[in-house]
């Protein structure tokens, strides 16, 4: 083989490189994402209306496609009201209806958001709760 | 049966096919139907308001600088909208304009100045044909059913286009986060971004609930709205009875919101 050496060498170069991602977080503990719904508005809910707008395998993957449906149908068409499968409406909106019972957007939305490494521009516009100020109203 | 000929089987063929493709639609009608019936998922307040075409009358012998003030106040308070004291960035829904500048085309020189400064309370006309509509891009601001010119601000990439395309400059574009400049915020209602244009929106929050504008309410019986559609509605009545003028009508734009003298 000519030039062995040198092809080896950059091999293993290379192979370090592409698994740097690897490499570098050995040892690193790994941080799953832990979303909460323990608010003191769900919690005063007695446990059997302690129940989200659909199936919780349903909000966990469709919540997505879910807002933005919400947002057309209000915004587009006037029409506020949300009918689920089990026939029970809901006033469709994020920070007045969601929000009120997910109180805790940090621990919420951002826990499963950070994670994954997506930025929803939610928030650049719609108010979050005040999660900080309840917490020292509290103390 | 077993000596069917040609012209018997040909004809069994063409019932056949006939009945099959009867059948067919039959289905599809039904899965229409279905489709409907999941469609209803989303539906109306029973209370909301309804109507073919909003619009508002002005009457101005009644304005006075109280009603203006609680006219703005109101709607810039529940819609978030920012105080930006510098003129080139501020953000409006509906503000006090003297009456020579709200009507141009009526400016005469032998006007009396009681007339031409006059206060004038401007908002967005929620026109017929509206050329903001016209030029949007990207359907950011569109015309409901009801005759609400409307903003999503979802859709809205800030060119301006509608704000060139307004001539009432009745649109207020967002140069810099407005969350800064409000200081009582309605947690009901959320902020608009920077890069965004914004105006009045008929109160459609309101309306789909079954409210009056704001304004409306504000207004101590200065503004009055309904639907210009219907005959026997309040501000028809008012509009057969008294003179009104629109701003800039001969534009063709077809504004929705009438002046009483």
């Amino acid at each position: 083989m000519y030039d062995g050496g040198k092809i080896i060498f950059g091999l293993i170069i290379f192979i370090a490189l592409v698994t740097l991602p690897f490499t570098l977080s050995i040892g690193k503990e790994y941080i799953k994402a832990n979303p909460k719904i323990d608010t003191p508005e769900i919690m005063k809910l007695p446990e059997a209306e302690r129940k989200c707008v659909e199936s919780k395998d349903f909000m966990r993957k469709e919540h997505m496609k879910m807002l933005i449906e919400w947002r057309d149908a209000v915004v587009r068409d006037g029409k506020t009201l949300y009918v689920n499968s089990q026939g029970k409406t809901f006033n469709m909106s994020l920070q007045n209806t969601c929000m009120q019972c997910h109180s805790n957007k940090s621990k919420f939305c951002d826990e499963c958001h950070n994670y994954v490494k997506v930025k929803p521009y939610c928030w650049d516009c719609h108010i979050e709760p005040k999660e900080n100020i309840k917490k020292e109203a509290a103390l | 049966m077993s000596n069917i000929n040609r012209r018997e089987f040909l004809k069994i063929l063409g019932i056949g096919t006939f009945m099959g493709l009867g059948g067919w639609s039959m289905f599809e009608v039904v899965g229409k139907g279905e489709i409907e019936a999941f469609a209803e998922k989303y539906k109306k307040v029973p209370e909301a308001l309804q109507a073919k075409r909003w619009a508002m009358v002005i009457d101005l012998k009644k304005l006075d600088q109280k009603i203006i003030h609680d006219c703005t106040e109101v709607c810039h308070r529940i819609h978030n909208v920012p105080k930006i004291l510098n003129p080139k960035e501020e953000i409006k829904w509906i503000w006090e304009e003297k009456f020579k500048n709200a009507f141009p085309e009526m400016k005469d020189d032998y006007m009396s100045p009681e007339i031409k400064n006059m206060p004038v309370l401007v908002l967005c006309n929620h026109c017929e044909n509206p050329p903001c509509v016209r030029v949007c891009p990207t359907k950011a601001t569109f015309k409901r059913k009801d005759g609400i010119v409307m903003m999503d601000m979802h859709r809205c990439i800030g060119c301006r286009f509608c704000m060139a395309g307004c001539p009432y400059g009745a649109r207020s574009f967002n140069w810099k986060d407005p969350r800064q400049y409000i200081k009582n915020e309605n947690p009901e209602f959320p902020f608009r971004m920077r890069g965004v244009v914004e105006k009045c929106t008929f109160c459609y929050e309101r309306i789909d609930r079954g409210l009056p504008p704001a304004c409306v309410e504000a207004s101590n019986g200065a503004i009055m709205y309904g639907d210009i559609t219907d005959p026997n509605s309040e501000i028809r009545k008012i509009l057969s009875s008294n003179f009104a003028i629109r701003r800039k009508a001969k534009l063709g734009t077809k504004p929705s919101v009438y002046y009483l003298l």
